[in-house]
């Protein structure tokens, strides 16, 4: 028989009494504790959070897939980039990330001019994966409730290193009424693929946030996508109707306080 | 007025004072993305030799933003005490610099000096020190601040608990109140960013928070951190509110920005002070602030960032606060890039806002688009606690669910008490005691029912 320490080190951290609190929170409460530190478990837990939220970060649009897919929507694709060649680029300089690089404006310049309502743009944003998740879904719903209300479409635009106000160019030279850009948002430990979709009304390019209308979260377990749908239609139609986007749309619907 | 350094024949010209200190200014993106940083490593050195030997007369004589243009610029020279700037009138701000470090730089004299700097001058002089001298005079500095408790004593560290909720539920909000509590946060405020300014929820929050400090007697202040002309509002329907808080920065155009001026924060002091709240002392304000903000709101002046923050030490410095703190690595990357300038910035912070009188605290953060990670928050965080910093953030698990960042935990806070021997304030770490949270010893006690606290929850609880 081999002699052990007495008494026994316990094998984990006493859980903390009041962890009945964490029903009323998702916040990391009753953690517990070994000494002043964070138990393992927990601090392996928070870590793993952190992990999903960095890979996100440097995640990238699956091209190959987003485009079987979209064919099936039976509208053309375009692919565009902004002036931030990498991450490292994207994240230091956003006024990059909100200009189209050279080859891009050369593409949307040689389109024919089509007069269109709206203009759906992918964005990848600080994550793609809530792209490769989200977008299609939240599409396959939008896209023909869209079309039903007799709206015209722009080509679908695939864009890469892009901020929110990269969209403003690409609607311009689309020709569109109206920009619905869908954007990978900045991931949260505990969202890391939250999609957020912002739509402009008469897409040009110096425009701010004030012009613009957002509806964020939308995920399955945040907004999920029919009634993120049903929310973007309503307001589209709103938009154009009354051709403005922006603080206007939203002071007067009161649909869009969250 | 120009100036020229001379490196190995090559002459490099800086044309005016906020130019020289954009490029003397350690590397950081926002400075790069404003285009005002230094181009290679020679051209920043050059500017900080150069810096080093302007005269700090020329900072009340060339107003980095024009006299005329920008009340934070008027409100600095009008403002300006001679007297206490007299004895260290004749220094180059490489004077200042190795005077501050010399022993003759003690508690007292850098006290007495405080109304004699300028933002602008401690911005210089920051720019030509490392970290560890950042820490050392900042360490030197005791700033005391009171309300319902004293903050800032030496050998004392308070964290605000920031319980926030993303719907501000109100049991959730109480959830992480309680926990905090029951692990000895709170001392510099309980502190929830609501994630609407609805006046009405804001109203229902601080009911909340006075509540639960009412019913435990805790010695300590709430605060719900809404607009400024929120808690105007709310002054005037009698709501509990013990500090008027605000976030600020350092030129008029980046205040407007936030729907803010001088004249706003001077009414929202009187108003507050007036309720007379305070039972140790009247000192009611709280603000927060973070380099890159005024570049932001696109109303930088051509300023370096970290001369525009310090510029809004001038602002807080006006309304006598008990709290105030940097946001630092709130921001984002494209401001501060990892946690290398997440340090430097959180040290520059708090050295300027410590030699400029203000009772500096520090939200220890990062986003998730930041090269930062728990590890450069645990080096920041032990370096503040070095440098006397008065206090900090507690954040259940350092995950703060509505603003989605990393801050600091209410355990961050225990390692740090623990390792350095730094106590809460004197008034709460009786309360904790008192509440068998805490040992004689100011030593968390084995988490167990006997906590007076979770024999009887807050009302939001029950």
């Amino acid at each position: 028989m081999t002699d052990l320490p007495n008494p026994l080190p316990a094998a984990a951290p006493a859980p903390d009494p009041w962890e009945s609190l964490k029903a009323f929170t998702a916040a990391r409460i009753a953690l517990g504790r070994t000494g002043t530190s964070v138990p393992l478990r927990e601090a392996l837990a928070f870590k793993l959070a952190h992990a999903h939220a960095r890979d996100a970060v440097y995640s990238t649009l699956a091209t190959q897939e987003l485009l079987a897919e979209l064919e099936k929507l039976q509208l053309p694709v375009l692919q565009v980039r902004s002036r931030a060649r990498n991450r490292q680029e994207y994240l230091q300089r956003p006024d990059w990330g909100r200009q189209l690089d050279e080859e891009s404006e050369t593409l949307l310049a040689g389109l024919a001019e089509q007069e269109t309502d709206v203009a759906i743009i992918l964005a990848d944003g600080l994550s793609a994966t809530a792209i490769n998740e989200h977008a299609l879904p939240l599409l396959q719903l939008l896209v023909p409730q869209l079309h039903q209300a007799g709206f015209r479409l722009a080509p679908i635009t695939l864009a890469e290193q892009a901020r929110v106000a990269l969209g403003d160019a690409i609607g311009q030279r689309l020709g569109a009424r109206l920009t619905l850009l869908l954007i990978g948002e900045r991931p949260g430990l505990s969202a890391p693929h939250s999609l957020g979709a912002y739509f402009t009304y008469g897409p040009r390019p110096g425009l701010t946030d004030e012009a613009r209308n957002c509806v964020s979260n939308i995920r399955p377990e945040g907004l999920p996508y029919h009634l993120a749908a049903g929310k973007l239609l309503f307001l589209i139609q709103q938009a154009l109707r009354r051709q403005l986007s922006g603080v206007g749309l939203k002071d007067d619907t009161g649909l869009l306080a969250e | 007025m120009a100036y020229r350094y001379v490196i190995r024949h090559h002459a490099y010209t800086f044309d005016d004072l906020k130019t020289l200190l954009a490029r003397a200014s350690p590397l950081r993106s926002g400075d790069v993305l404003a285009g005002v940083a230094a181009a290679t490593y020679e051209e920043r050195v050059a500017a900080q030799l150069a810096l080093a030997d302007v005269p700090l007369r020329d900072f009340l004589h060339e107003a980095l933003v024009p006299y005329e243009q920008d009340e934070v610029t008027r409100l600095i020279i009008d403002t300006h005490d001679a007297a206490a700037f007299a004895p260290i009138s004749h220094f180059t701000v490489g004077q200042l610099r190795d005077w501050l470090l010399s022993d003759e730089a003690d508690a007292p004299a850098l006290q007495a000096l405080a109304p004699g700097l300028t933002p602008e001058m401690v911005a210089a002089v920051s720019k030509l020190m490392r970290n560890q001298e950042l820490i050392a005079v900042a360490r030197r500095c005791e700033v005391v601040t009171r309300f319902r408790n004293t903050l800032g004593l030496r050998g004392h560290l308070a964290t605000r608990l920031q319980p926030n909720h993303p719907t501000d539920d109100l049991r959730g909000i109480a959830a992480s109140l309680v926990d905090g509590l029951l692990y000895g946060s709170g001392d510099a405020v309980l502190g929830i960013n609501p994630a609407t300014d609805n006046p009405h929820t804001v109203h229902q929050l601080l009911n909340m928070l006075d509540a639960v400090c009412e019913q435990y007697a805790i010695p300590t202040q709430s605060c719900v951190l809404c607009h400024v002309t929120t808690t105007l509002e709310l002054l005037n329907r009698s709501a509990p509110v013990d500090l008027a808080f605000q976030s600020i920065a350092g030129t008029e155009a980046a205040n407007s920005s936030f729907g803010i001026n001088l004249g706003l924060l001077q009414e929202a002091w009187e108003g507050t002070r007036a309720l007379n709240r305070g039972t140790v002392g009247q000192q009611v304000m709280y603000f927060e602030t973070g380099q890159g903000s005024a570049l932001s709101a696109n109303a930088h002046h051509g300023l370096d960032q970290q001369t525009c923050e310090a510029r809004a030490y001038a602002v807080a410095r006006r309304f006598d606060p008990l709290l105030v703190n940097s946001v630092v690595g709130f921001i984002g990357p494209e401001y501060l890039y990892d946690g290398k300038q997440i340090i430097r910035a959180a040290l520059e912070d708090h050295f300027c806002g410590k030699l400029l009188g203000l009772p500096m605290g520090m939200d220890v953060c990062y986003t998730n688009h930041a090269e930062a990670d728990q590890d450069d928050m645990d080096t920041l965080l032990t370096l503040l606690g070095v440098a006397g910093c008065n206090f900090i953030m507690g954040v259940p698990g350092a995950d703060d669910i509505m603003l989605s960042y990393q801050s600091t935990s209410f355990h961050d806070a225990l390692y740090l008490r623990r390792v350095l021997g730094l106590r809460p304030a004197p008034e709460f770490e009786a309360w904790l005691e008192q509440q068998g949270i805490f040992n004689a010893q100011g030593q968390l006690l084995p988490a167990s029912a006997s906590a007076q606290l979770l024999g009887r929850l807050p009302a939001a609880l029950r």
